[in-house]
């Protein structure tokens, strides 16, 4: 099996609203595949529905080799175990610490003792690259760039083989945003992880993705690797890649 | 400098209206005026000149466009623009472009009485069905959690019940303390005048125990815990933590719901037994400065008169109310969308609606005892 993610012809619908008519796309193992797209084009929604928060009104999204249609009870828990979120805005819970936000899916699902996940969690929050002295404050206490980073951690504690990121370089500073970009190499090396990305970071994009699918008018317009990406006729991809492509 | 003038000239069956200066939105209406006034019945030929204009804003562009359209429907006028500046050609232009693309913005229909009355019931109707079916999840799918031990989150309900019911302990006595005062002073007056001084404790005790102290302390809580479920619920549905959450595989419902909703009925019934002795005290007092029955008299004809099945109808009422405050108060805070207004209205409409059904549960409870003759 190449593909982690198979998407066949995903329509979703708002009310009345037409928000995906066909979306087919395949995230192949290893890969950082980038969804892209102007605002309002519903990439967000793909992603939320590929982690089973929404819904689709046709069409397959097989993950992992499980089709998330009427997914069995046990099936989906396997699911949400293989996989990590990383929200827009961190999502950390409020009420919990750094330490107790990482430490939550491993008490949960694991028997590990005190000290192991004591010590699970300082290395995922070396690996993000927070100190181990902020390991104790509270998400209101913290920057945006270190809640991404937290949850980065926390969406990373069961260790993951996939990866989904809504926006990941959003709201930093170019800087911390380029940091971000090459933690998220880093890990995949390190970690053998595929990662699915929405983002509108173009700098991100061209530093991180391997594949990219970029929805349009409710579709696919192009999917593919970046190289190939001009040869293709539409104004949304010309007027996207137009900067970098004279730089 | 808003200097700009308009002259209009009429010369045979030529006229023509000379924009000068710097035409603005500033000073865009005067001229607007005039030109709306200018009698075109002798008129064949206008002349629109704006050769001796510098600066056109796009306000002001739309204005030229919009005359130059309104002009020109009239077959019988021959309209010419005189005009030499390229910027204000451009601008003329881009407005001309941007004319064809939008459509006007259509206003808001204003919708009579009995619409809005159609469409009032039938939300109503529908939030009445959807919190039916949130009651059925909870029924159907989520019991589960509650029938091995090893599922109840005990840390999570103890947590609720510091929250909401050991925090609340303070208001609910002194509430209810109050209420017992209230209620013995005014019928003390009353009984009083008969002489019947010592029925004040039948009364009393009565009416307390089996309605006022629930109902009391429930409304308590509904203001209190109701309106916090709702809110924090709401607040992490906001800030997408429900749906990380579920992502990780956690259930809102096993870790939010259930807690709040067990540590709820578990601890109503405590506080109504408070309630019920801080009431009781309130009487005793009022009883005691203003009717001078002693604190012995009136404890020994309590429990001469008041059967302990008033206590135990008032007690049993507990844990229904707290599942109504707690279902309504966290379905309100599923409610909430991503808005910052949402939290808001729903917070409202929880607590209002837990009340309501709390007093709709005590019409249903009292007429069902008294029926069966409790």
């Amino acid at each position: 099996m190449n593909n982690i993610i198979e998407v066949k012809d995903v329509k979703t619908l708002f009310d009345n609203r037409i928000v995906h008519d066909g979306i087919d796309m395949s995230v192949p193992k290893g890969s950082i595949y980038g969804l892209l797209g102007p605002s309002g084009c519903g990439k967000t929604t793909l992603l939320r529905e590929m982690v089973m928060l929404q819904k689709i009104d046709s069409g397959d999204i097989e993950i992992l080799g499980h089709k998330i249609n009427n997914i069995q009870y046990e099936d989906a828990m396997w699911l949400r175990k293989k996989w990590g979120v990383l929200f827009q805005s961190g999502a950390l819970f409020s009420s919990l610490s750094l330490k107790e936000n990482i430490a939550l899916p491993l008490v949960e699902y694991s028997d590990l003792s005190k000290e192991m996940i004591n010590e699970i969690v300082a290395f995922k929050i070396s690996i993000v690259g927070l100190k181990a002295s902020d390991a104790n404050l509270y998400p209101s206490q913290i920057s945006g760039g270190m809640k991404k980073k937290a949850a980065l951690a926390r969406s990373l504690a069961m260790d993951p083989k996939l990866l989904f990121l809504d926006e990941p370089t959003s709201g930093l500073d170019p800087i911390s945003a380029r940091e971000f970009d090459a933690l998220i190499l880093k890990l995949r090396e390190l970690l053998d992880l595929t990662i699915v990305m929405v983002s509108h970071d173009l700098q991100s994009i061209y530093d991180t993705v391997d594949k990219v699918a970029i929805i349009d008018n409710k579709k696919v317009v192009y999917e593919g690797n970046l190289d190939n990406i001009f040869g293709v006729e539409n104004r949304l991809i010309e007027t996207f890649f137009k900067g970098v492509k004279s730089v | 400098m808003n200097n700009s003038s308009l002259d209009i000239v009429l010369i045979g069956d030529k006229l023509s209206l000379k924009f000068k200066g710097e035409l603005t939105l500033y000073n865009l209406t005067k001229h607007k005026k005039r030109t709306d006034s200018v009698d075109l019945s002798e008129v064949y030929n206008i002349v629109i000149d704006l050769s001796e204009l510098n600066f056109l804003d796009s306000a002001a562009s739309i204005f030229i466009n919009n005359l130059q359209n309104r002009l020109s429907l009239n077959s019988a006028l021959q309209v010419e623009l005189l005009c030499n500046n390229s910027e204000i050609l451009d601008m003329l232009e881009l407005v001309k472009a941007q004319k064809l693309k939008y459509t006007e913005i259509s206003h808001r229909r204003k919708r009579g009485f009995v619409e809005k009355l159609g469409e009032n019931t039938y939300n109503n109707y529908i939030s009445f069905l959807s919190f039916m079916s949130f009651m059925g999840e909870l029924f159907a799918n989520k019991m589960h959690y509650i029938e091995s031990y090893k599922n109840i989150r005990y840390k999570e309900i103890a947590f609720e019940i510091n929250e909401c019911a050991v925090k609340a302990f303070g208001i609910v006595a002194l509430t209810s303390f109050l209420i017992g005062l209230v209620v013995a002073y005014q019928s003390a007056y009353q009984l009083k005048l008969y002489g019947a001084n010592i029925f004040i404790v039948d009364m009393l005790g009565i009416s307390v125990l089996r309605e006022l102290s629930p109902l009391i302390t429930a409304i308590v809580i509904a203001g209190r815990s109701g309106s916090a479920f709702t809110a924090q619920i709401g607040a992490m549905k906001i800030t997408q933590e429900l749906d990380a959450m579920q992502t990780m595989g956690f259930d809102p419902y096993k870790f939010l719901v259930i807690p709040k909703i067990a540590a709820l009925m578990i601890t109503l019934p405590m506080l109504i037994f408070v309630s019920d002795i801080m009431a009781v005290i309130g009487g005793i007092v009022v009883a005691n400065l203003d009717l001078g029955i002693t604190v012995d008299m009136f404890l020994d004809r309590f429990s001469n008169v008041v059967g302990v099945k008033h206590f135990v109808v008032g007690i049993v009422k507990g844990p229904f109310f707290a599942f109504l405050i707690a279902s309504i108060a966290i379905y309100r805070g599923l409610l909430v969308r991503d808005d910052t207004q949402s939290i808001g209205f729903n917070t409202t409409k929880s607590v209002v609606e837990s009340i309501f059904a709390v007093i709709i549960c005590d019409a249903v409870f009292s007429i069902a005892f008294t029926n069966l003759g409790i």
